[in-house]
């Protein structure tokens, strides 16, 4: 058995309530933990390392929803690659964890699949605006994931989902993303676009008079008059089979929103994201959202406990003496550590400072990659706070 | 210009993981490209306001701003593009819609149309920043370079290769055109694409892979910058040595303390041999290795410029001065 401090040990910043993982993890009240923050984070090996540890630790029948894992943590769960269904995990002790990546273009496949005809859906699946809304809109995969995400829960096969939100250009887009996308189906450009084709209800170009003339001119000139009638055929279509996307939106939204569902932001102690991280806190509150803490990944781990300030006097004094004395080259890599972790925590401050209320859990860098699923309970353990077992 | 030296980048896209510090590289870059008499300007896209913070400048608008001097004399401007209202510019200047496309705006139509064909936002913004790269003023080029805080790595490839995406829209028409000639100049020598990595498995693959995917779209690939490399110096040192070296130096040399630095020596020495093992897969991709250093108080203003210092010399060919204004045509 190693001395404690030969391990990084998770630390929670003093005055900041402790954001507690294994009793979320192990509250049987609790079916879905989406993990959400800006990229580069840790956020996807941060929800695979909690599938696990809710798995084994707290024997739980759990599933992970990636959304754009890299190859390694698909090889770290002992997989070549993830698709769009569960898979099980070997090797899991305990409870039982399947893995999944989200493939956007064939879950929205399976949604309009599922919702109408086969001569329709082939009509659907035909349109050009679709291919490219299906594999490319701003907004498709946020919305897929909730879809993802409402089909998991309805097949009561899993009582924890983990889900890793879209790597997104800023946090605000995952809670936009469905409504966005709704609005689009279903808005009055739509409706408008729908009353310029042939066929469809006049009324509404008339209402509109002149404007839609203009309008349609200038976006048939700029966009190609192929397109709006593409998207007015697709939308068309999608209103008689789904009877409205914004209500299906609206539902996902506010399924999010109850309490068996928790939301934790994932941060990295870089100014930027925890600037996103106090964003993404806010707005979850405002949407109220349950959110139940912030994980800040990648501290700079520091093992011995001695200032910066006086590794580098004792290290000038070696110095001193011989130039190249080793030690002096020691002590001033803890100078650096432990400088770069004051640094860190000065960034950290700022999310206390602006969201006191919301508990806490820093998880130091365990410096070695995520390779294999011992990494990932590693990661878990440092997660909850708990030193991994020897 | 002679056949055997090709035009020196001018438009300079920073890429990287996120995560790895591709904003501050993209500021230095910018500081350090700013030669004497040199004007640069430093873009970014999609409303992430990062460059703002690092200049410790209030947010960044649609309109190019002063925004700090450069390494030797010259000037940074600063940028934030918006697709919305470079579609709004876009029909002003085409079909001189005048105070009609605020009218637009209002209504949603021109969320609507960067909605509805996802690559027109890519096109908007990349044809931005060849109207910055071309633009003159009073018979000289108004920058002499623009760098682009750039989508990560991820999306490069999609959000550059504006042909393909255009393939999508009007063939015919202001936006095929106009894409097509946005095309041209991403696909020329006048553009570099520069990855950011940090030393670290995950974002070197990605770098590998997006060097892949950048040549197979017939992109420039420019400099790989190996960003955050940890300083240590390689000493071997033993437990008794670091417990007597303590003692020289007049601190307790308890067991907790000797035993906490040699696991940080030793986690070091690692992260160095590991560096060592990225460098050389980097440097397999044959293209140009910068290194910076990781700075420990994080990347301040102060911080830019050390980084700008660094890069310097590998970027003296696109500090040189320009031969004409007319490259860009």
């Amino acid at each position: 058995m190693r001395p404690d401090t030969m391990r990084p040990t998770a630390a929670t910043p003093g005055g900041v309530p402790e954001l507690d993982v294994d009793a979320l993890l192990g509250d049987k009240e609790k079916h879905v933990i989406a993990c959400c923050g800006s990229g580069g984070v840790g956020k996807t090996t941060t929800a695979a390392a909690l599938a696990l540890r809710a798995a084994e630790v707290h024997g739980r029948r759990t599933v992970v929803l990636t959304i754009d894992p890299a190859r390694r943590l698909a090889q770290s769960l002992g997989m070549e690659a993830l698709d769009n269904t569960p898979k099980s995990v070997a090797a899991v002790q305990g409870g039982s964890l399947d893995a999944m990546m989200l493939d956007m273009k064939r879950t929205f496949d399976e949604v309009v699949a599922s919702h109408t005809s086969a001569e329709r859906a082939a009509e659907i699946f035909a349109n050009p605006f679709y291919q490219a809304v299906s594999s490319t809109f701003s907004g498709t995969q946020e919305y897929m994931a909730m879809e993802k995400l409402g089909q998991l829960r309805a097949t009561g096969k899993w009582d924890l989902i983990v889900l890793d939100t879209p790597p997104s250009r800023s946090a605000l887009d995952f809670l936009d993303a469905p409504a966005r996308l709704a609005r689009f189906l279903d808005g009055r450009i739509i409706r408008l676009l729908s009353a310029s084709t042939p066929g469809a209800r006049r009324s509404m170009l008339s209402l509109m008079g002149a404007s839609a003339a203009v309008f349609t001119r200038v976006f048939n000139k700029v966009l190609g008059g192929h397109l709006l009638t593409d998207v007015a055929e697709f939308t068309a279509s999608l209103e008689d089979t789904f009877g409205g996307f914004r209500k299906r939106a609206e539902a996902t939204f506010r399924a999010l929103q109850d309490d068996q569902t928790s939301f934790l932001v994932i941060a990295a102690p870089e100014p930027a994201a925890v600037g996103e991280a106090v964003y993404f806190t806010r707005r979850l509150t405002e949407e109220r959202m349950p959110l139940d803490g912030m994980i800040l990944n990648r501290l700079t781990p520091v093992a011995a406990s001695l200032s910066a300030e006086r590794a580098l006097g004792a290290a000038a004094a070696l110095e001193e003496a011989d130039a190249d004395d080793p030690v002096a080259a020691v002590l001033r890599t803890h100078a650096d550590l432990a400088r770069r972790r004051a640094a860190e925590e000065r960034v950290a401050a700022r999310y206390a400072a602006a969201c006191p209320d919301v508990p806490q859990r820093w998880v130091p860098a365990l410096g070695v990659e995520v390779v294999d699923l011992d990494d990932l309970r590693a990661f878990g353990a440092a997660a909850a706070g708990a030193l991994p077992s020897e | 210009m002679t056949a055997s030296a090709p035009p020196v980048p001018r438009l300079h896209i920073v890429t990287g993981k996120g995560g790895t510090g591709k904003t501050s590289v993209a500021a230095a870059l910018a500081l350090a490209l700013a030669g004497p008499g040199r004007r640069v300007l430093l873009v970014e896209v999609e409303g992430r306001q990062g460059i703002a913070p690092l200049f410790d400048a209030p947010s960044l608008g649609y309109q190019e701003r002063h925004l700090a001097a450069g390494l030797d004399g010259g000037e940074v401007f600063g940028q934030s593009v918006d697709a919305d209202e470079a579609l709004l510019d876009y029909l002003t200047l085409f079909y001189r819609l005048g105070s009609a496309g605020k009218v637009l705006q209002k209504f949603g139509a021109i969320d609507f149309a960067t909605t509805i064909a996802p690559g027109l936002r890519d096109i908007l913004l990349t044809g931005k920043l060849k109207e910055a790269v071309s633009r003159a003023e009073s018979g000289r080029m108004a920058y002499d370079s623009v760098v682009l805080d750039a989508p990560p790595t991820g999306r490069i490839v999609r959000f550059l290769n504006v042909t393909v995406e255009s393939g999508r829209l009007a063939k015919t028409g202001p936006i095929g055109k106009h894409s097509r000639s946005v095309a041209r100049l991403l696909h020329s020598s006048l553009t570099a694409v520069h990855l950011v990595t940090t030393p670290a498995a995950m974002p070197v693959q990605e770098t590998v892979d997006a060097h892949r995917e950048l040549l197979a779209a017939d992109l420039p690939v420019g400099h790989l910058v190996l960003n955050r490399v940890a300083a240590a110096k390689a000493v071997e040192v033993d437990h008794a040595e670091i417990a007597a070296g303590l003692t020289r130096a007049g601190l307790a040399a308890d067991e907790t303390l000797v035993a906490g630095l040699m696991e940080e020596y030793a986690a070091a020495r690692h992260e160095i041999e590991a560096v060592d093992a990225y460098r050389d897969r980097l440097e397999r991709l044959g293209r140009p290795v910068d290194e910076l250093p990781l700075l420990p108080e994080g990347v301040d203003l102060s911080g830019l410029y050390q980084l700008a210092r660094e890069l310097r010399p590998s970027f003296a060919g696109a500090r040189r001065p320009l031969s004409g204004g007319t490259d860009a045509a």
